[in-house]
């Protein structure tokens, strides 16, 4: 299996925790007309890390570090949910099953249904799993 | 109540006190220029002899020493006492990660011991005052000098060093402590958990007396301290080159009395290096008379201050230095100890995940001092899980505490967002309102 085409590219972004640190980055993505498809931050004492999907992971990489920003790429899989009590659990245990762990996770409701975004250990070893398991993944293509 | 330790010293008239300091002085200077290659070369390169020397304030012709010298000659290459004749080493920080080293002979001890015994006297401690000793004890001075100090003059020792705070308020009440030397900071702070706890130390306890010192302070916290704590507040001066804390202010509270037969004290201009009158505002120099293992001649330590020299209402004719009001370099004193930027630099660059740039944030937080540090997370390090930039940090933080000796808070900041400086630059916020 071709799994390479659900490997999607993820941007990473270090940013200090105050007021206007989120504003400066949506402001150069917007600049160069990149669309942010799914999106988090997870924060800890003092910074955090912006995790984000766009259509143009390249040209948003290139942007945010021309401007200094501590940017990296990191490879997570699009998994869709089905959205109604229970589907988040199907996915989970899927995972968790076959011994995969889920470092984070961020999820979106968007129109055609609920999307999973999962970064975790064994990326192949998951989108094996979650293909023999019937569930749809999604491909890198519908991002970027 | 003994008025003075040794009143034939203290109060000695003036002229008698010079007549002493001039012969100590020529003989330290005759000494060192046959024994100690370090100053033979230094007064060599000044192109002064000792036969040049032939009254007080000859004093002007010898050469200047910095801390950059003891810490060129780390550890011990300036000692002029062999190993054999060492009884004792005491470590500070030095400007850079490396630290200083003092030796003490037999001799050293007992004149380091003897000026405490005097300073401890003036402010009317001695026989029957139990005296809590809440500076740390080790490496810094502040503990074992105060120590002995305290137990010259027939006083009863609590050595409790810092921390354990709860034990300390409760042992002042059990053992009935009547004085306290601590850093400023820390007294604030036992007032403060020691009110949590419900004792009342100015009802409670037999405090009386507090010998504060080690860091800066200002009157305004003296009148806060002593009306809160309902204690007297003196200042204590002294540095580990000195020896350790060696002066405190009398009873007047009008500046710290530097006896004359062991220290010769002038006020320089930190520019020029010009001696300055008494009264005007300069560079504290000292010149320790009687010291075997580490001898220090016009040892400029660097902070500012005034002298008077005129006879103190106590009656001592010894002179007094006045509160110290700054630094002429970029030293902090955090909690007592003192930390350079330089070291902080130093530490760093050990250090591949974070950047050279960094800035020092210094807050008062209740009573005590908070050194937060600011670096640059580098490209390289940077991983888009958060464990992995904890651990960055923690692994910053571990590596200054133990350069520093002091607990540091590290904030990992963007790249490229601290301040960059061309020359000499501001890397220290200090928002601590003395």
């Amino acid at each position: 299996m071709d799994t390479q085409k659900f490997v999607i590219r993820q941007i990473s972004i270090f940013s200090e925790n105050r007021p206007g640190r989120l504003a400066a980055i949506a402001h150069a993505l917007g600049e160069e007309n990149i669309n942010i498809l799914a999106f988090s931050i997870a924060e800890a004492n003092g910074f955090g890390v912006v995790r984000a999907l766009v259509d143009y992971p390249e040209k948003a990489h290139d942007k945010l570090f021309s401007l200094g920003y501590n940017v990296a790429f990191t490879d997570v899989i699009a998994v869709r949910m089905k959205d109604q009590p229970g589907g988040l659990y199907e996915v989970a245990k899927v995972l968790g099953d076959a011994g995969v762990n889920i470092e984070y996770s961020y999820a979106y409701s968007g129109k055609e249904g609920a999307v999973l975004i999962l970064r975790v250990d064994q990326v192949d070893e998951a989108i094996k799993k979650i293909k023999n398991s019937g569930a749809t993944l999604l491909e890198r293509s519908v991002f970027h | 109540m003994m008025k003075s330790w040794d009143p034939r010293i203290e109060e000695m008239p003036k002229e008698d006190l010079q007549r002493m300091q001039y012969r100590l002085l020529k003989s330290l200077v005759y000494r060192l220029y046959s024994f100690s290659p370090f100053y033979h070369d230094r007064m060599r390169e000044q192109n002064v002899h000792p036969d040049d020397i032939r009254e007080l304030t000859d004093v002007k012709k010898l050469p200047f020493m910095f801390k950059r010298d003891l810490r060129d000659n780390y550890p011990d290459k300036i000692f002029t006492s062999t190993k054999d004749e060492l009884v004792r080493y005491h470590v500070s920080s030095g400007t850079t990660g490396k630290p200083t080293v003092v030796g003490y002979t037999q001799n050293d001890l007992n004149t380091w011991t003897t000026s405490l015994a005097r300073a401890l006297t003036s402010v009317g401690l001695g026989r029957g005052d139990v005296i809590q000793v809440s500076y740390g004890y080790g490496l810094f001075t502040g503990g074992l000098g105060m120590h002995y100090g305290a137990e010259r003059i027939g006083a009863t020792v609590l050595p409790t060093s810092v921390g354990n705070t709860e034990r300390q308020i409760e042992l002042m009440q059990d053992l009935g402590a009547t004085a306290i030397a601590c850093t400023p900071s820390y007294l604030l702070h036992i007032g403060e958990v020691a009110e949590k706890m419900g004792v009342d130390i100015k009802k409670d306890t037999e405090l009386r007396t507090g010998i504060l010192g080690a860091e800066p302070w200002t009157d305004r916290m003296r009148t806060r301290i002593e009306d809160w704590l309902g204690i007297k507040a003196y200042d204590i001066y002294g540095t580990s080159e000195l020896s350790g804390p060696m002066f405190t202010e009398c009873v007047e509270q009008k500046g710290f009395h530097v006896w004359s037969d062991i220290a010769l004290v002038e006020i320089i201009d930190p520019k020029t290096g010009e001696s300055l009158e008494s009264g005007q505002k300069g560079e504290l120099t000292i010149t320790i008379l009687q010291k075997e293992a580490l001898p220090m001649i016009r040892y400029r330590i660097g902070d500012i201050t005034t002298m008077d020299d005129e006879v103190c209402a106590c009656g001592r004719t010894h002179p007094r230095i006045q509160r110290i009001q700054g630094r002429v370099d970029d030293m902090l004193i955090i909690r007592g100890i003192n930390v350079f930027p330089s070291q902080i630099e130093y530490a760093l660059m050990a250090i591949p995940e974070v950047g050279q740039h960094f800035q020092i944030v210094v807050e008062r937080k209740g009573a005590l001092d908070d050194m937060l540090v600011r670096v640059e997370l580098t490209k390289e390090s940077f991983s888009d899980k958060i464990n992995d930039i904890i651990q960055v940090r923690q692994k910053v933080e571990h590596r200054l505490r133990n350069s520093l000796n002091v607990n540091v808070t590290v904030e990992l900041v963007e790249p490229g967002s601290l301040p960059r400086f061309e020359g000499k630059s501001k890397r220290v916020v200090d928002k601590r309102s003395l």
